[in-house]
């Protein structure tokens, strides 16, 4: 199906053409069957792609290795959920995944769409499409899924990198991909509105949901990343301040800015110059990530390597930025603000401020990110940053960012009265009060984790009484029962109580990360089984080595685990036996021996964890495997030699008991392993907080019920005297 | 069995993205584009006037503060309204 793939590709990259065009054409001259027959090419787009998607996955599937990208990222071992993840482990594969999801996006935003934003749509079209053709060119004259192995077909393929054999794999590269295409959607319909100088707030209450699905797709992404850092690096760590993390930092914090301010906008009709420059920012951050991954410039663990797609992408990223540079300068005078600021004391101000942190934050971590480039431009040679100096700015911003995320929903649109404000920070605060005392006296003196733990306290608080007195109020007018009046009020006003509930996640998250790297305690230590290491109040004893061979559902050798049962005991109690092991896959590297190549592959780390609410004991091993050597050689030399001569059926077998043997030998005979020992304290609160942020999301992104609207519209529908008498229900 | 699948993809998209074409051109009326644009304004202020109402319930606005702003935003919702009014039937 190799024809029948590539065939696809020159499809769907000639109907992105003739719908940019068609699309154009069409805004031009307003004709709307040509802008119809513009969408209905991001349609014929979608199924295109989801076609080659298809090709693509059933040769992973059916391990067909006369696809070159099937023989070099996948192997008849690799268990078939990898199998399906497979696709999107390579560069090609990825490039199609990033197309196939900027179509379907792109199809569900334009049908969603079609009868509205009429003179904006075509335009924005367009500019979707343009994305479709760079990177469906790229596929079809650059890096296609569908090349051929030259030659024979082999039985084997290279097998998938054992770093991506983890669950989130499935999820995290397609959540990230999501979050970079969808916010695409807003670009697009930015540059859409600033052409056709339609600059009202329509465009962006029709995209809006769009850019919180990409708030929220690139925040579980990230988060996904990270759980995969902690539980697969072997480092423990879940943010290292890697270029590709913080590629994908960047656009989720301007996107995070632009989803507060826009708000502004809606209400006020202000801030106009700022959110089409903060959306145009965040779409090339998006594809500035994309590029940092692909193009091997810097150095990353999660980086595809070396590539020749850097010259496209860069010519792509200056034509964005000139581009955009260029339309917001043009159209100044019809983003002139329509009102100004009437207090200092607003929610406007405190969004403004939250504005300026995350753009100084996004900052920040764009001169990290890229300082290894800059010094290299500047003094000829390459030197980079590390977690302290990201560390240095990020977390005072971090602190004021969770302070103001408390303020926020504690200030009144447009203008608050004083009194107000501080009656409503008194309850807030005492609760901050309290756990910054507390935390003092029984905890530690970590000054930055202290205020944050004291910001935590105060946003959980804030948010607390909010809904509480939103509770109280709506009960006041309906009556009903506590829990109805709660769900009710949050129904009535899912955006509000959604970002309030995003609000209490992030704070929750935020007191995880201080916590976890405030009063972490780590120990690398050297032990031979039946030694014992002490990591804060905790005793980890190295218990037994163990090993095993583990086969695929085929039957053939996966990989072989090295491992160690470590105990762990506090105050004389113990509590859990924890198991790690470093996996060692085989192979098929020419140079190899055939006992070698099983030891000699790429390896992974399996931690042993034990996840708590107030702390997870954390460690990893890393065997000594170098009393193993002089035997896996003398196996080698005896099946190069005589052992060659033997029939193929005699020799697995004597293959098969020789790696019985030396795994058997690693239990008995087994030098010290390295460990590496953590206690770390809240790490659950991250992934806590982060779920309570995407339930906040949902909420927030979900529509409201049609009912609602209809009875308002009822309401307002009558002459306006009427009207304006009418009270509004909470 | 390849070429078959290309021949049917090719085929439905040029299905799709003709239809349009094949049907008598239209052209967009202005009017249209309008009434969305204050219908979505109109909206967009009674969810202002809520949010407000909803501020002073839970204590954030003072009933002397609510009552200017309430009077503004109905103000601007009667402006929109009449706007609407104004437009020609669908």
């Amino acid at each position: 199906m190799l024809v029948a793939g590539k065939a696809c590709l020159i499809l769907a990259f000639v109907t992105c053409l003739y719908g940019a065009g068609a699309s154009i054409y069409g805004g031009r001259t307003r004709r709307r069957d040509w802008v119809a027959s513009g969408r209905r090419a991001v349609y014929a787009l979608f199924g295109t792609v989801l076609v080659a998607f298809v090709i693509l996955e059933a040769a992973f599937l059916r391990s067909d290795f006369s696809f070159d990208l099937v023989y070099a990222h996948s192997s008849t071992t690799t268990p078939t959920f990898y199998r399906m993840a497979a696709p999107w482990s390579s560069q090609e594969g990825s490039l199609l995944l990033w197309l196939l999801l900027l179509s379907f996006w792109s199809s569900l935003i334009l049908h969603f769409s079609k009868d509205r934003l009429r003179e904006v749509a075509p335009y924005a079209t367009a500019v979707l499409l343009g994305f479709g053709t760079f990177f469906a060119g790229l596929l079809v004259f650059m890096e296609s899924p569908f090349q051929s192995l030259s030659g024979f077909v082999p039985a084997e393929g290279v097998g998938l990198n054992p770093l991506l054999r983890h669950p989130s794999m499935m999820i995290h590269p397609p959540m990230l991909y999501s979050g970079y295409t969808l916010f695409t959607v807003p670009f697009a319909f930015a540059v859409g509105a600033l052409l056709t100088r339609r600059l009202n707030t329509d465009w962006i209450r029709s995209t809006r949901p769009f850019a919180l699905a990409a708030w929220l797709c690139l925040g579980v992404g990230i988060v996904l990343g990270a759980r995969w850092s902690y539980q697969e690096l072997g480092w423990g760590g879940y943010w290292a301040w890697d270029p590709v993390e913080n590629a994908s930092l960047m656009p989720w914090l301007t996107g995070t800015a632009f989803l507060h301010s826009v708000m502004i906008q809606e209400k006020r009709g202000m801030l106009k110059v700022w959110n089409v420059s903060l959306v145009l920012a965040t779409g090339v951050l998006a594809i500035l990530g994309t590029f940092l991954v692909r193009s091997g410039i810097l150095q990353s663990i999660h980086a595809f390597g070396a590539s020749t797609l850097g010259i496209p992408f860069l010519i792509l990223l200056i034509v964005m930025i000139g581009g955009s540079i260029a339309l917001v300068a043009s159209r100044s005078r019809e983003l002139r603000t329509e009102h100004r600021l009437d207090s200092l004391l607003s929610r406007e101000a405190a969004f403004l401020g939250n504005n300026l942190v995350l753009v100084a934050m996004c900052f920040v971590v764009f001169w990290g990110t890229f300082f290894p480039l800059i010094s290299k431009a500047i003094s000829g040679s390459e030197s980079s940053v590390g977690p302290p100096w990201f560390d240095r700015y990020t977390v005072p911003l971090a602190l004021v960012l969770v302070l103001l995320s408390g303020v926020g929903p504690l200030i009144a649109w447009r203008r608050a009265t004083f009194a107000n404000f501080r009656r409503n920070l008194l309850v807030p605060t005492g609760v901050a009060a309290v756990v910054l005392l507390a935390v003092a006296v029984f905890v530690g003196r970590s000054a930055t984790a202290l205020a944050m733990f004291a910001l935590g306290a105060f946003v959980l608080a804030g948010v607390g009484q909010e809904l509480w007195r939103g509770v109280r109020a709506r009960r006041a007018m309906n009556g009903g029962s506590l829990p109805r009046a709660l769900v009710t009020l949050v129904q009535r006003n899912r955006r509000r109580y959604g970002g309030y509930l995003v609000h209490a996640g992030v704070a929750i998250l935020f007191v995880g990360i201080a916590a976890s790297s405030s009063f972490q305690q780590a120990r690398d230590v050297k032990l031979t089984a039946g030694q014992s290491a002490r990591v804060g109040d905790y005793t980890l004893t190295y218990m037994r080595p163990t090993s095993r061979l583990v086969a695929a559902g085929n039957g053939r050798l996966e990989r072989i685990d090295f491992g160690a049962d470590v105990r762990v005991v506090k105050g004389g109690k113990v509590l859990e036996t924890l198991h790690t092991h470093r996996s060692y896959y085989p192979s098929i590297g020419p140079m190899l021996g055939p006992v070698s190549r099983f030891f000699e592959g790429e390896t992974e780390s399996q931690v042993g964890l034990d996840a708590g609410f107030s702390r997870d004991v954390w460690t990893a091993v890393a065997p000594d495997t170098s009393l193993l050597r002089p035997v896996i050689r003398q196996g080698d030399s005896v099946f190069e030699g005589p052992g060659a001569k033997l029939p193929q059926a005699q020799r697995d077998e004597l293959l098969a008991k020789t790696l019985v043997g030396l795994t058997d030998r690693y239990v008995r005979d087994t030098p010290p392993a390295t460990f590496r020992m953590l206690v770390s304290p809240l790490v659950n609160w991250i992934w806590f907080g982060a779920m309570i942020v995407a339930l906040g999301g949902l909420i927030a992104i979900w529509p409201s019920p049609r009912t609602v609207g209809r009875r308002v519209s009822a309401a307002y529908a009558a002459r306006v005297g009427r009207e304006a008498r009418q009270p509004v229900g909470v | 069995m390849e070429y078959l699948v290309v021949l049917v993809v090719l085929l439905v998209v040029v299905f799709v993205v003709s239809a349009p074409l094949r049907r008598r051109g239209v052209q967009e009326p202005d009017v249209d584009a309008l009434r969305e644009e204050l219908e979505a304004e109109r909206d967009a202020k009674y969810g202002e006037i809520r949010d407000a109402d909803l501020d002073r319930r839970t204590g954030k606005l003072s009933d002397a503060d609510w009552r200017t702003i309430d009077r503004t935003l109905r103000g601007e919702a009667i402006e929109i309204l009449r706007r609407l009014d104004e437009l020609p039937e669908r």
